[in-house]
């Protein structure tokens, strides 16, 4: 029988949740790399043992860990997985932590400016890796998404990491502006049909689109409007929380907005509002069935600046027409007197029939259903604030 | 030797105790102690300072002999108290208040 991993991390560390087929049962094992916060944990859809997770600090900074049997044992890769990261020459420990923007004349640029918060233009400034999107083809090859705004990308396994310079590159990277949160490119999407092909998105940037492997990118922002910013319609500037595809509809992307649901049906040429019957359209998460390309959830909050559930009932909404028409998913999730926060890379599904649904919350719960969204329990509660929540049939 | 004081976060990331002990080339300054201990410890690059500008992370901080010496230049030298082993060199998160 099939045995479910969900890789959770919070803001003190990383859990994995283990459970058969049935995910019923789970056993919790952590916390792994205490004290730290980690935002993002993912494994290979290759190798289920190959799983990367960043560790970060805002004292200590970044570090990339990984492990090669499933997340029983971590390393720094470069360090041979069990050893003890102590040999002085010769390894690249210590690297597998650089992020290092791409400065070269041939392949970037001197270092570009932002917006920033007074009006004046800023150096980007390397804080953290919000998020890692291992390859479709290649155990080796993770992409990440770091705040200021930026893509890396490794083909070693993470001993070293490269920029994809083409994107803080392009003609609008002046423009883009630090949200509250940060100026992070949380959500990174590959195309199954299409390796040269990938989207990403940036708070509070908006969308954008490579064909060429990360050279050179388009922003895919038409049909957002954004009360928030001057231009209500501009190419970029839009505060995008998070996108999502079904691997066989590529072209078909999804987006919880700041305020606002949206659908592309054109590889995200053109958006509509599909926000329909929603109770409220601000949110963080978005996620789309396994097996159900028109089925996808979300989880409504409150407003920006009521980060919880309206009328403190937690409550996923499901869609199975693509959006526009929503139910409230109830049955096993808290009803009354609940205000957490459900974070925009907290939510995830499962391959496996029927299909599993997952989020974490800031207030340290993981909920799980087993039947596609129609019963939810908590697997575990009381870690601490989730920040990110993935998952692994193996 | 040198003894030098890390903080939690980094005796796990090392893998080693609270204090460790080095050797570490004259003049014994700031710079060459953290070369040096990054040359044993290469996890701990990039923790204490940038990768790519050296500079100390704003919110670890040095302190020796009872003094900070968190601003002080990379290159002065450190009390002698240090360079002989007698006083720790010790490597602080700063406190994160609240």
């Amino acid at each position: 029988m099939s045995k479910v991993r969900v890789l959770v991390g919070t803001k003190k560390g990383a859990f994995i949740l283990t459970s058969d087929g049935k995910r019923k049962k789970w056993k919790v094992s952590g916390p792994l790399f205490a004290g730290w916060e980690i935002y993002h944990v993912k494994g290979s859809p290759l190798d289920p043992n190959r799983i990367y997770a960043s560790q970060t600090s805002g004292w200590f900074g970044q570090v990339i860990q990984r492990s090669d049997d499933g997340g029983k044992t971590w390393h720094l890769p470069g360090t041979p997985s069990g050893e003890t990261p102590k040999s002085p020459e010769g390894f690249p420990m210590g690297e597998s932590n650089k992020f290092a923007y791409d400065t070269s004349e041939k392949t970037g640029k001197p270092l570009t400016t932002h917006q920033w918060y007074d009006g004046t233009q800023h150096p980007w400034e390397f804080k953290r890796v919000w998020h890692l999107e291992p390859s479709l083809h290649d155990p080796d090859t993770v992409y990440a998404g770091v705040e200021d705004a930026a893509l890396f990308k490794t083909t070693n396994g993470g001993k070293t990491w490269q920029e994809l310079p083409g994107l803080r590159g392009h003609k609008t990277g002046a423009q883009w502006a630090p949200g509250a949160g940060g100026m992070g490119l949380h959500t990174i999407l590959l195309d199954k049909k299409n390796p040269k092909r990938m989207f990403i998105a940036i708070s509070s940037a908006g969308v954008f689109r490579t064909d060429d492997e990360g050279k050179t990118w388009k922003p895919v922002n038409k049909g957002l409007r954004s009360q928030y910013i001057p231009d209500p319609d501009a190419e970029v500037g839009h505060c995008v929380h998070r996108i999502a595809m079904h691997p066989s509809r590529p072209n078909v992307l999804f987006m919880q907005k700041h305020w606002d649901v949206m659908r592309s049906d054109d590889g995200g040429e053109n958006w509509k509002e599909v926000s329909g019957n929603l109770p409220t359209d601000f949110g963080f998460p978005i996620e789309v069935h396994s097996h159900e390309p028109e089925t996808i959830y979300v989880v409504p909050i409150k407003s920006d600046s009521e980060h919880y559930p309206p009328d403190g009932k937690l409550r996923v909404y499901r869609s199975k027409s693509g959006g526009n028409e929503w139910k409230a998913l109830t049955k096993g999730l808290p009803q009354k007197d609940c205000y957490v926060n459900i974070l925009r890379d907290a939510m995830s599904v499962d391959t496996l029939d029927p299909c599993g649904v997952y989020f974490g919350t800031t207030g340290g719960q993981v909920y799980a259903s087993a039947d596609s969204g129609d019963n939810w329990m908590a697997i575990v509660e009381n870690l601490p604030s989730v920040l990110s929540v993935e998952v692994q049939v193996y | 030797m040198i003894r030098i004081i890390l903080p939690a976060h980094l005796q796990a990331l090392a893998n080693v105790g609270a204090e460790i002990k080095l050797d570490v080339r004259s003049p014994v300054t700031q710079r060459s102690l953290l070369d040096a201990l990054e040359l044993r410890y290469p996890a701990l690059k990039g923790t204490i300072r940038d990768h790519t500008t050296h500079k100390r992370r704003a919110l670890v901080r040095f302190y020796a002999c009872e003094k900070d010496l968190s601003n002080e230049s990379p290159d002065t030298l450190l009390p002698d108290a240090v360079a002989h082993g007698q006083e720790p060199f010790m490597i602080i998160g700063s406190i994160a208040g609240g």
